[in-house]
């Protein structure tokens, strides 16, 4: 079957089968820098901003989303041209292997989109569904924090 | 300290930005068309001999390629710890075999045009298996009658595989029973860690292809390229020269990503084939089928005289190293050469580790490397020491610890699988590192006073912690650096950046050496065919081993620059010349030139070539970095839960390179050594079988989990590393089992033997204290 999605402002169309995941359609179509692994929504690896709110791509069935705009961490800021919480995360040291990074960043920049000006604690707690291995989450809580600040002061 | 440029400045990691906007960096980031993808038959049996199997239906099946099983590969014993050669580790593992060793040993392979496919023909594969009696304790192992795991006439470099002894260890200073005799006090007492997973988030993942001379590329995440390209000819029995390992980003790796698990099964199917393949595990089979830290039982005996100083120590490791060797000897002899010498002031030690066979996962590397297993007993019982004799935890540890200027017999006597090397400490701030977590969490003023709060109480703890740089006079790396027309320079070395920040440091070590800054130091990392030899990223060895490398392929490049210069300004000393901004100005005249202009001339004007050189680094010392770490708890009397309220790790890593990428290390091993310290552990079947191998069950700690969080960074200066480092990957994983073991027992005045300290565990030590 067919799927029309939005993805980072373009418009696709995809061939899909019955029951798979946007997590497979969008790696399959060479959107690489949507990771995954768990496949059971338990890592948040592999998170998409989906009409704007994040959701974990290997729980979501791609045909339910058809016709939604889909946004990758490629489509909120660029090498060139990144995200405040892209920068943010790279002064804090908040990337160590980067395997996490999209998929929390992506759920970071839903946080400062409702709540401009979260406390440690509103961090902590839209991000426990997003696993790191590598940093112990300090310098990322940290750098959403920083990216706060900078959207504020409207640099970025 | 000495007055650096950009080394100890936290210039920002030359990858983060690529990887924070999601550019295409790991192995499974390309896709190859008509790519085979792979899928394994595990044993279901915890130990079987495959009496019949029949693949020809699976082979059959559309879209499958081809199945392997023992009967269609060769029988090359190897080992899968990808150590350097000769390997230390023994001889006991096939591609595929007859016999299953663990519930997860490999069965078969299919090599399918999809996953699906390929799963959908692992069912049509058809075996028969005589199942034999299991060892699922490592304490039945080595007992009279056990059945005997590797009875296969080939196994080589196994300590006594008929009583199931992978590996033995015995190490002796002084007289121990002798030293227990002639002291005041004496303290034993025995704890138990379990099995656990690394859980980096990219699982092991590798794709392999020919390249147009129809060499196999082996594109993989692994910490040890070098060791992948030797061991993968070696099983593949073909030259090395076939070969080509690439490493691009590494999603992680623990020391998990030191071993060789599908590579050599990939590249196989790719040279039969001529197709490219991949293979990536799953989560479960990452919990099932990849490495382990290895389970071990640790007791410890110490001896002190009435001041408190130590008069003998003994530490005896039971280490479970499941169905195959890989690390068996060697993270049991980290178990005492990274803890024992901590303590030199006692006369009289002795080391003794039995590493047994079981018919479990197969436990590996994994940071810490042994040490925190030691490390889990160790500072338990010399709190206990100090108890006895109504020292503070503080004072017994500044009595014992070793100093600057010292050495202890131990680093000599316990090599990493060998005799070691004498080392005498060049830099210890650990009386530093004591007193200022001490007076960070609060200790004077909450040890000892159990404040409670309901059925709630609070307790505080601490521990210190030696570690290591690089295996001494085994382990190698080495460093090209090329000069271009901008003074910009590509450095290609053979280090394994696992994201803990190395190829960073590798610039600044350049940028500081050559007067340029960070950015202009292209750098490149991990390709056999490109880079020079390295042994890879593990044993704390990056900054002080690749780094150290760097450092001299910098330095040879710094002497080229001058004899051009020597040649340009007609003076001949190169102490007048100073090398600085881009630029080497004549101290005596003022006279400059750009490294610009240097490279132009040397490129196309006179006396023409190429501004390079390769720098190799081996080291007969191995310079431990130290940490004090210190822990308040909270514990709840009614249920048993423990929470970490504030965790301080007071760190000397000898100069910090890059500051900010140190406290990510720091921060990452300790959070990781928190979950294994509260939560962590394989809940094993009785037949052997992982329980709940997925991340609902087996929980990693998130956001909500950590505790408040102080890292403290004491710069020293260690004369043997690149401008003053040592490691600071490792050590910090360490702490948490015994500073929340002696803040326990500050809180309740009880020990809890077995970690994790999981609420029912402590329940039960909670109710029958009472
Ligand atoms: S892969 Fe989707 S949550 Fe883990
Ligand atoms: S940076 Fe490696 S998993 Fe988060």
């Amino acid at each position: 079957m067919k799927v029309r999605y939005s993805i980072n402002g373009k418009k696709k169309e995809f061939e899909i089968e019955a029951g798979e995941v946007l997590l497979d359609v969008l790696r399959r179509n060479g959107y690489f820098e949507v990771k995954g692994n768990c496949y059971m929504g338990t890592c948040g690896t592999c998170t998409v901003l989906i009409d704007g709110l994040p959701y974990t791509s290997c729980t979501m069935l791609a045909a339910k989303v058809d016709g939604s705009e889909i946004t990758t961490i490629k489509g909120i800021g660029t090498l060139q041209n990144p995200h405040p919480l892209q920068k943010a995360f790279v002064e804090k040291g908040a990337v160590q292997c980067g395997f996490c990074t999209p998929g929390t960043i992506l759920v970071a920049y839903a946080l400062l989109k409702s709540n401009p000006d979260p406390t440690d604690d509103d961090i902590k707690k839209m991000l426990d569904g997003n696993l790191c291995r590598c940093t112990g989450y300090v310098q990322q809580i940290e750098a959403i924090k920083l990216a706060a600040k900078m959207l504020k002061k409207g640099d970025g | 300290m000495k007055d650096f440029k950009h080394i100890g400045t936290s210039t920002d990691k030359i990858d983060a930005l690529s990887l924070a906007t999601g550019q295409s960096m790991f192995v499974d980031d390309i896709s190859f068309p008509n790519m085979l993808h792979i899928k394994f038959l595990y044993s279901p049996h915890a130990h079987a001999i495959i009496e019949n199997i029949d693949t020809t239906l699976a082979e059959k099946y559309p879209g499958v390629e081809m199945v392997l099983t023992y009967k269609n590969t060769s029988r090359i014993i190897h080992t899968t710890a990808g150590q350097g050669w000769p390997e230390p580790s023994p001889y006991d593992t096939y591609m595929f075999n007859r016999k299953m060793r663990y519930i997860g040993d490999r069965v078969a392979a299919v090599a399918a045009e999809t996953e699906e496919i390929a799963q959908e023909a692992l069912k049509l594969i058809k075996v028969q298996y005589k199942v034999l009696p299991a060892i699922l304790d490592m304490e039945d192992a080595i007992k009279d009658g056990a059945p005997i795991i590797h009875d296969e006439p080939e196994i080589k470099g196994a300590y006594d595989p008929q009583r199931n002894l992978a590996a033995h260890i015995l190490v002796k200073v002084g007289d121990v029973e002798k030293g227990f005799a002639e002291s005041d006090v004496v303290a034993e007492d025995t704890f138990e860690v379990p099995y656990a997973q690394h859980c980096p988030i990219e699982p092991h993942v590798a794709i392999t292809y020919l390249d147009e001379y129809g060499r196999i590329v082996i594109r993989t995440s692994t910490q040890v390229p070098f060791h992948v390209r030797r061991i993968v000819a070696q099983v593949l029995d073909i030259p090395v020269q076939k070969i080509r390992v690439i490493k691009p980003r590494i999603g992680g790796g623990f020391g998990v990503k030191q071993e060789i698990i599908l590579e050599d099964v990939c590249a196989y199917i790719t040279m039969k084939t001529g197709k490219p393949t991949r293979a990536l595990y799953t989560r479960e089979e990452e919990f099932i089928s990849s490495r382990t830290r290895h389970q071990m039982k640790v007791n410890v005996k110490i001896g002190a005289k009435k001041d408190g100083t130590f008069n003998a120590v003994r530490m005896y490791v039971l280490s479970n190293t499941g169905a195959y060797g890989t690390h068996a000897l060697t993270v049991a002899s980290n178990a005492g050469s990274k803890t024992l010498p901590l303590y030199n002031k006692a006369p009289n030690v002795e080391y003794i580790a039995d590493v047994v066979y079981t018919n479990l996962p197969v436990a590996g590397a994994y940071r810490g490397y042994g040490a925190t297993q030691g490390y889990a007993c160790l500072e338990q019982v010399v709190d206990e020491v100090a108890h006895k004799l109504e020292l503070t935890p503080l004072e017994i540890r500044k009595k014992n610890h070793i100093k600057s200027g010292e050495t202890s017999p131990i680093f000599r006597a316990l090599g990493e699988g060998r005799e070691g090397v004498t080392q005498y400490m060049q830099s210890c701030a650990l009386d530093e590192l004591i007193e200022k977590g001490a007076k960070e969490i609060g200790w004077f003023e909450k040890h000892g006073k159990r404040t409670r709060n309901g059925s709630k109480v609070r307790g505080i703890g601490m521990s210190i912690h030696m570690q290591g740089s690089a295996i001494p006079l085994v382990d190698m790396g080495a460093a090209t650096l090329k000069m271009n027309e901008d003074a910009s320079f590509n450095l290609m070395y053979g280090g394994t950046d696992l994201g803990t920040g190395l190829d960073t440091i590798a610039a600044q070590i350049v940028a500081e050496t050559l007067g340029i800054k960070p950015e202009q130091v292209i750098v490149y990392a991990a390709d056999t065919d490109l880079t020079p030899f390295d042994v890879g990223a593990y044993a704390s060895s990056g900054t002080f081993i690749s780094g150290g490398a760097v450092l001299r392929a910098a330095m040879k490049i710094r002497e080229q620059i001058f004899e051009v210069v020597r040649e340009m300004f007609g003076e001949q000393d190169e102490r007048d010349f100073a090398l600085e901004d881009g630029k080497v100005t004549s101290k005596k005249t003022g006279k400059s030139v750009t490294l610009s202009e240097i490279a132009y001339q040397t490129l196309y004007v006179k006396n023409q070539h190429q501004i390079a050189a390769t720098g190799s680094m081996v080291s007969p010392y191995s310079p431990p970095p130290f940490a004090a770490h210190f822990v308040e708890i909270e514990v709840d009397e009614e249920t048993g839960i423990v929470t970490p309220i504030k965790y301080v790790a007071a760190v000397d890593c000898g100069t910090p390179l890059n500051p900010e990428l140190v406290r990510g290390q720091i921060i990452g091993a300790l959070v990781n050594g928190l979950s294994y310290a509260l939560s962590e552990e394989y809940k094993l079947t009785d037949s052997g079988r992982m329980f709940g191998s997925n991340f609902m069950e087996y929980r990693i700690p998130s956001t909500r989990d950590i505790p408040e969080i102080v890292p403290i960074i004491v710069s020293t200066y260690e004369p043997t590393g690149p401008y003053g480092a040592k490691s600071v990957a490792e050590i910090n994983i360490n702490g948490p089992i015994p500073a929340i073991g002696n803040a326990l027992y500050d809180a309740l005045g009880v020990r809890v033997h077995k970690v994790p300290y999981i609420p029912e565990r402590v329940l039960e030590i909670i109710r029958s204290k009472k």
